[in-house]
């Protein structure tokens, strides 16, 4: 494939999306069955073009690909901005994975959104996302970037609100906007700092600036903070967090699409781009939000009851893990875990999507709106009902878990390494691997938790559970083949050893090394994991089966009570339950004494500054008005302008005396002027 | 004393008479008198510069066409106030003030 075709692909790819976004939102209601067909062909065709760009990707097998086309978009004298699109394997792996979840999205959201009342808008929504995921992937440039990282926030603020009639679905949606910007305003920052420094927004120009030390030190420090800032938010990294779980109350594919697959993924996409630009400083910062997150949110996951809230602190512990590897420097172990997570997690979504739809519909039958059919501890022995949605959840289970085999092992393991290889280089970091093995060993036990709550055991509610049935084919669909997608094989093609991580993704997407003098090489980097990775290996092994083993103990044979345990425990499990409170410690710490001081300071502005300093201007105003008002009047136009008026009215009346009519008189004046005119000569 | 001033002093003073006609007198044909006087102080002015000033037959002829002249303005108007008494009922020349408005 040549370069021309691959622009030509990569722009296809970034606005078939947004046409159907434009014939959905205008037009989609009066299309046959709402125009679902419009979209779904759109992100298909996307779909087959990346698997294009893919295979050439392969067949080229160059790891230096890269092909760049700019164009120019503001010229003013010296400020001068380039907007442009950067393909390399990196970007294609990544439209690939967005092409593919959008599109299973998509047929899923047939059957899951049927009869709803904003159908087409939903699918208008999702083309808008898709667009603007696409723009972020393909983007050279902080500020093409930044415009499309806003409209991917945009788009989730749409999907998240898409029921919005639901008071919480509206919270959730807003929480998840205000709690982005905050992370915008820290990316802003960064792309400033680097532009008054540096004077451009392209990549590879900051890049090499920085290798030429134009730009270093606290200042690089800061705008790679700022950038990583905006990275937290969208990736929803601690104390960031606090929109992702509440953004569940989005339809279940919309979670699968943005807030587990692709979008939550732009912010780790960002740092796997700019991590040539962070400084050791920055790097270390990055590396404990991640860790601390990964732990962290893999501590609350554990006694969530909701199914999707599992899912999604699980989401904001793996997200984690992709950047605690940027910031141990093996940024593409993160990128890899980026492309497994993607699939295994959307297939998680997809199948408690299925699970959700099924009790929806057993509970419906049942004129049964109280119970929640999100709720865990009604389900239970569905193994048989929805075998498909079983098997299917059970495969990523076995993959986000790290079961040799899976994908997820392959990645978790390559983070792990990494971590692994940086503690050894600097030991003062010990927390690190122990947030990473740590985590791996609460996702097993959770993940586990949640598959044998679902679908062993005996129905917790017996009346629906003859009403459970297998999902139709539209969702059941994107299930097999996402979770097929959590083979091993498809990573480490053209190899075959499921235990070493050498395979098209490692050959053909390689690190690059840090601009910022004295961080350490690619290469040094990669041979540290290659080093740790059968100690991380094993140690991953051993936390998995761990996990996988405790659950199995308390949720299947139930030999240990999860009650007695949890009543043992009850300060932490309550900790846990209710989120290390956060939201409630937001509320006290932030928000009421935001209120508050916006309180007080509407008080100053409202009721006094306005009431009497504002009022009294005013009342000043009306009095000397009063006054200028009378001088105007009775002074200037009384006397001067009416007396002008006056004197004339006078004058003429005085005047019009001579106006007799009389010829006579006329003749006489005409002779007092000759006279005049005669004596005036001769004189 | 020469001649020509005194037919121009004469002259000057039938002018000046019919001036005074012309201006003060209220009857529309005694007006009419005194711009016949203007022109008469006229035709001497010509008929002295003929003799004394070197107008010669020129003066001569000027004279002839004034009276022609005054002939046809006397006819036209004569009717002009024939004309002011049919519509005012008077030829007072002070009466008629339409001018006025």
């Amino acid at each position: 494939m040549t370069g021309n075709m691959i622009m030509d692909y990569s722009l296809l790819i970034l606005f078939l999306p947004l046409a159907a976004f434009v014939i959905q939102i205008f037009i989609g209601k009066r299309l046959p069955r709402q125009g679902d067909w419009v979209s779904i062909s759109a992100v298909i065709t996307t779909l087959i073009l990346a698997i294009a760009m893919f295979a050439s990707m392969l067949i080229g097998h160059d790891p230096e690909f890269a092909q760049e086309a700019s164009f120019t978009w503001l010229d003013m004298g010296a400020f001068h901005i380039e907007l442009g699109f950067l393909v390399d394997n990196i970007t294609i792996t990544m439209l690939l994975v967005v092409a593919l979840i959008s599109t299973m999205t998509h047929i899923f959201s047939i059957k899951y959104l049927e009869g709803d009342i904003r159908y087409s808008r939903y699918f208008a929504y999702l083309g808008l996302f898709t667009f603007s995921m696409n723009g972020i992937v393909l983007a050279n440039n902080l500020i093409s970037m930044y415009m499309f990282w806003e409209l991917v926030g945009v788009s989730s603020f749409l999907l998240i609100g898409h029921w919005f009639e639901k008071e919480s679905a509206a919270d959730a949606a807003k929480k998840a906007f205000l709690t982005n910007r905050v992370g915008d305003i820290g990316f802003f920052i960064g792309i400033m700092l680097i532009f008054s420094t540096l004077g451009t927004f392209v990549f590879s120009e900051i890049f090499d600036g920085i290798a030429a030390g134009k730009m270093g030190g606290t200042v690089l420090t800061f705008a790679g903070l700022g950038l990583f800032l905006g990275a937290m938010a969208k990736s929803s990294q601690f104390p960031l967090h606090i929109w992702l779980p509440d953004a569940m109350e989005g339809p279940t594919p919309v979670s699968a699409l943005m807030h587990a697959a692709t979008m939550v993924a732009a912010g780790v996409y960002l740092c796997v781009r700019l991590f040539p630009l962070f400084t050791p400083d920055a790097l270390l910062v990055i590396a404990y939000v991640g860790g601390f997150t990964a732990l962290f949110a893999a501590t609350i996951a554990i006694t969530q009851n909701d199914i999707k809230k599992v899912l999604a602190y699980s989401t904001v512990s793996q997200l984690g893990y992709m950047i605690l590897s940027v910031g141990t420097g093996a940024y593409i172990a993160g990128f890899f875990h980026l492309v497994t997570h993607a699939m295994f997690k959307a297939c998680l979504f997809y199948g408690s999507g299925s699970v959700i739809h099924a009790m929806h519909h057993a509970l419906h039958k049942k004129h049964d709106h109280e119970t929640d059919p999100q709720d865990m501890r009604n389900m239970g022995g569905f193994k048989n009902k929805m075998p498909v949605t079983y098997w299917a959840m059970l495969i990523s289970t076995l993959a986000i878990s790290g079961v040799p085999l899976f994908s997820g092992f392959l990645s978790k393991d390559a983070i792990l390494a990494g971590t692994l290889s940086f503690a050894s280089h600097h030991p003062t970091h010990f927390l690190l691997p122990v947030f990473g093995f740590g985590a791996a060993a609460i996702t097993a036990f959770y993940m586990f938790r949640l598959i044998f709550m679902t679908f062993h055991g005996q129905p917790q509610i017996a009346e629906i559970a003859d009403d459970i049935h297998e999902s139709p084919k539209e969702m059941t669909f994107p299930l097999i083949l996402l979770s097929s997608m959590s083979i091993f094989i498809f990573y480490t093609l053209p190899y075959f050893n499921p235990f070493s991580d050498h395979g098209w993704f490692t050959e053909l997407i390689i690190a690059s090394d840090a601009a910022v003098p004295g961080n350490p090489s690619a290469h040094y980097i990669a041979e540290g994991v290659h080093h740790a990775h059968y100690t991380a290996m094993a140690l991953s092994l051993f936390v998995a089966a761990l996990g996988i083993f405790l659950s199995w103990t308390f949720y299947y044979k139930k030999k240990l009570s999860a009650d007695e345990w949890s009543e043992k425990l009850k300060p932490m499990y309550n900790l846990s339950l209710n989120k290390y409170f956060f939201d409630e410690n937001y509320n006290r710490f932030l928000y009421q004494p935001f209120l508050k001081l916006s309180g007080l300071v509407a008080y100053i502005d409202w009721d006094l500054y306005d009431k009497y300093f504002i009022n009294g201007f005013g009342r000043v105003t009306k009095v000397l008005s009063f006054f200028t008002g009378r001088l105007d009047y009775d002074g200037l136009d009384q006397t001067i302008v009416d007396g002008i008026g006056r004197s004339v009215r006078q004058a003429g009346g005085i005047l019009k005396f001579l106006q007799t009519g009389r010829l006579q008189s006329y003749l006489l004046f005409a002779l007092l002027g000759v006279v005049i005119i005669v004596l005036v000569q001769s004189f | 004393m020469d001649s020509l001033n005194t037919y121009l002093f004469i002259a000057a003073i039938l002018f000046s008479l019919g001036l005074f006609g012309v201006i003060t007198r209220r009857n529309g044909v005694a007006v009419l008198m005194g711009i016949e006087l203007i022109l008469n102080a006229a035709n001497l002015n010509f008929l002295a510069f003929a003799k004394y000033g070197g107008m010669n037959i020129v003066g001569h002829i000027f004279a002839l066409f004034v009276i022609i002249m005054a002939a046809a303005e006397a006819a036209v108007a004569l009717a002009i106030i024939i004309n002011i008494y049919n519509n005012f009922r008077t030829i007072n020349i002070d009466d008629v003030r339409e001018l006025q408005q």
